[in-house]
């Protein structure tokens, strides 16, 4: 048997698909709202972590230092795992059910992991925005007569932020892929669609092969569209 | 004398990477109220460092800095606070570009609550009723010229109504069409009693507008005089050598 048939191991058999087609429609919904949450979350440690990093202080630099190399060296399965069955295994969060599909006891673990797993690469593509700011900009404030606290925040974040969207709506778009590991938890997102319709039909590859379709369909044209507004930024930046 | 003196430089060193290089070495010099001392020299002199250093954007390794009789180079000093009383230009503006004009002269006065936006915005105003460009005060920087953003550059320092202006290099960044505009407005404040120390390298501005001229080389000040017996009688060798090249 080649790959071109539509027996249970086709990669074109998409016969489970009137039956399961919500499984999918769920699925992406709960992939793009849990990896947008963890993003959103992630933004603010991941900013203190950035300003942290860059602090005079030895100590500030190390912790924040600290956090970093310890989330960007081990896998996410395994931060996955701790989140999930240590901190909110003492934790209970109560089973109150969200849009009628999202479970509250398992989405908020799965937002935090998420989260903790993307403000060190996040708090990375701050820092870099943040050092790409001209010294000028700081010295200019600090010359004024404003403190180092004010400096940053009138002057040097603003200008950072707006040059890290497009690193950060990548970190977008590697945290709908990401998100997917949550499947092992039994979260109910695309990857778990997938699985689960596979193992109920015994249709083994064209669930997955809908999976990495839709997958496909979300974050090529976010990158395309990404990339696109880099390009204007770039020009709009030229005097 | 003494009590006109607004600025007093004291022994002081800048060193980088523990001593192995050498940026200012033993500089002394007192400016007082309304005096316009401009610092000539060849690059890598110190000329920019001792006047950054006159602010603490780079504080000396060792040595006072005396601003108003407080040792800005001092422990428990806030900084902040003097700095509000020193305005610098910068070689390349350094205009915050998400700001508008507007936006830009009276971020400071507002932040830190020294006027209502009310009465920053007017003095704002005023100030580029001044330099003519009342019309770009909701523009980005993006938009100006070069001397535009120059002019806006100062009287951005000059909104925190300081009692010196520092002047690092405010021409070398210019297209040469633009210097005048420039210039002539830094004559103008010369002129109105401000006190200013200028790191140039427009003789011919340095000559006709200060009141002092300093000349220095391998971080040290060599020369400090009038502008009439630096540029016309000098008498250090190095200063000979570097007003030769010059013409």
């Amino acid at each position: 048997m080649g790959i071109f048939h539509f027996g249970t191991t086709s990669f074109f058999n998409f016969s489970f698909l009137p039956r399961y087609l919500s499984f999918f429609v769920k699925g992406i919904e709960y992939t793009l709202l849990l990896s947008v949450t963890a993003v959103a979350v992630a933004v603010f440690p991941a900013l203190l972590l950035a300003i942290m990093r860059l602090s005079k202080n030895r100590l500030i630099r190390s912790i924040s230092g600290a956090y970093i190399a310890v989330f960007r060296s081990t896998p996410l399965m395994v931060q996955l795992s701790l989140v999930y069955f240590g901190i909110f295994g003492v934790i209970r969060l109560p089973a109150v059910t969200l849009f009628g599909f999202i479970n509250i006891s398992m989405f908020i673990p799965g937002v935090v992991a998420l989260a903790l797993n993307s403000a060190a690469y996040v708090a990375e593509i701050f820092r870099a925005g943040i050092l790409a700011v001209d010294i000028g900009q700081t010295e200019a404030a600090r010359s004024l007569g404003l403190s180092s606290w004010q400096s940053m925040s009138d002057v040097v974040l603003p200008q950072a932020i707006k040059n890290v969207l497009p690193a950060l709506a990548n970190e977008l778009i590697t945290m709908v892929k990401e998100s997917s590991i949550c499947s092992t938890l039994g979260m109910m997102e695309l990857m778990w669609g997938a699985k689960t319709v596979a193992s109920t039909t015994y249709i083994t590859l064209g669930p997955y092969v809908l999976a990495a379709l839709i997958y496909f369909a979300v974050n090529f044209p976010a990158s395309k569209g990404i990339e696109a507004i880099e390009r204007r930024m770039r020009r709009g930046d030229k005097k | 004398m003494t009590k006109n003196k607004l600025i007093s430089v004291r022994d002081v060193y800048k060193e980088y990477n523990n001593g192995q290089v050498v940026a200012l070495s033993g500089c002394n010099i007192d400016v007082e109220r309304g005096e316009v001392v401009v610092i000539i020299g060849p690059s890598g002199s110190g000329k920019s460092t001792l006047l950054r250093s006159l602010n603490m954007l780079e504080p000396p390794t060792r040595g006072e800095i005396y601003f108003d009789g407080v040792n800005l180079a001092g422990r428990d000093v806030n900084v902040d606070l003097h700095r509000r009383k020193m305005g610098m230009v910068f070689q390349h503006f350094n205009l915050f570009p998400h700001k508008t004009v507007l936006q830009n002269i009276t971020l400071a006065p507002v932040r830190l609550k020294l006027r209502p936006q009310k009465e920053a915005t007017a003095d704002a105003m005023r100030l580029l009723g001044r330099i003519g460009l009342s019309d770009k005060a909701n523009e980005y920087p993006a938009m100006l010229s070069g001397g535009q953003k120059q002019r806006i550059a100062i009287i951005r320092a000059l909104a925190m109504n300081p009692e010196v202006m520092l002047f690092d290099e405010p021409t070398s960044a210019l297209d040469p069409e633009m210097v005048g505009e420039v210039l002539d407005l830094m004559q103008e404040l010369a002129e109105g009693g401000m006190t200013m120390i200028i790191v140039t390298h427009e003789m011919g501005f340095a000559k006709e507008v200060a009141s002092r001229a300093v000349f220095m080389d391998g971080g040290a000040i060599l020369e400090d005089d009038t502008p009439t017996n630096v540029f016309e009688h000098p008498r250090n060798d190095r200063l000979k050598d570097f007003l030769s090249k010059l013409l």
